[in-house]
């Protein structure tokens, strides 16, 4: 299994999954200011490089980076297209508040937070959480594999109350 | 399948009481009508519950005089942590792909961290 070993960064992404509230957490650090991952954030030509997943080829359908506007992408691979599209709600200097739905399941939402924090030296600090509606949601969309980590969570949740 | 026993484990946790109960458990084993006083439920609504999760691999009870005890299967933690690692690789694989356009952006020769595929490493 080709799995995280694999990874020769130095900046290693860090997920934790809330036990008490449906949110999801990662932080990574870049070498790069707050203001260029803004940018690679918000330009559609930049952001359809890397959102992914390797292999997959992305389209982007509407994308109006501001507060209050809105954004819709297509991810595709072998003629198969997965559609997703949410709203920007608030566009900030170093900070993104946005929604996120999978057409697949047009009735999810996920409220995601994104905020750059400055290290300095040239590093940033990338925090992005995801807030869904209900465990099971998150569950679900864990499952499906389009989001990140509940395991650790409940995985810390057990190691610490056996530590009680 | 191991992708249908973690189904089972997301569904069986999916729901608040029993991942009070599997929190209960981690501390120690306890029976069916000690998991039921603080809930103040049925004894017959809490073997349901117990009933999913040893269905999920989560709980197994073993008969011991006249008591049943459950007892939580900590290995069953491992997989899930192992299945993790799945979504943290795509997270990482996404996250570098975007050190390679900041890379760029900064008017670079070459990303910083040049990945290799070492697949056999791992």
């Amino acid at each position: 299994m080709n799995d995280i070993a694999s990874s020769t960064s130095p900046h290693q992404v860090s997920i934790e999954a809330d036990p008490t509230v449906p949110i999801i957490r990662m932080t990574r650090d870049f070498d790069a200011t707050p203001a260029q991952l803004m940018r690679a954030h918000t330009d559609p030509t930049l952001f359809a490089r890397w959102v992914g997943p390797n292999g997959m080829e992305i389209t982007i359908l509407d994308w109006d980076a501001t507060t209050g506007g809105h954004w819709r992408y297509a991810a595709g691979r072998d003629g198969e297209q997965y559609g997703f599209h949410g709203c920007f709600h608030e566009v900030g200097e170093d900070r993104i508040v946005q929604t996120f739905t999978f057409d697949g399941q047009p009735d999810g939402v996920a409220l995601e937070t994104l905020w750059f924090d400055d290290l300095g030296d040239g590093c940033t600090r990338l925090h992005a959480q995801s807030l869904v509606d209900s465990f099971e949601r998150r569950d679900q969309w864990l499952a499906s594999g389009m989001e990140t980590g509940v395991g650790e969570g409940y995985a810390k949740l057990a190691a610490l109350v056996a530590e009680l | 399948m191991v992708d249908d026993h973690l189904s089972r484990v997301f569904a069986a946790l999916a729901d608040p009481t029993r991942r009070d109960m599997v929190t209960r458990l981690a501390v120690s084993d306890a029976t069916v009508g000690q998991l039921a006083e603080p809930y103040g439920v049925s004894v017959q609504a809490v073997s349901k519950h117990i009933k999913v999760l040893t269905d999920a691999g989560l709980v197994s009870q073993r008969r011991e005089a006249q008591r049943r005890p459950c007892h939580l299967e900590a290995e069953v933690f491992d997989l899930m942590t192992k299945w993790i690692q799945k979504y943290r690789q795509k997270a990482q694989e996404r996250y570098e792909r975007l050190d390679d356009v900041l890379a760029d952006m900064r008017g670079e020769q070459q990303p910083i961290h040049p990945r290799r595929q070492r697949g056999a490493a791992s």
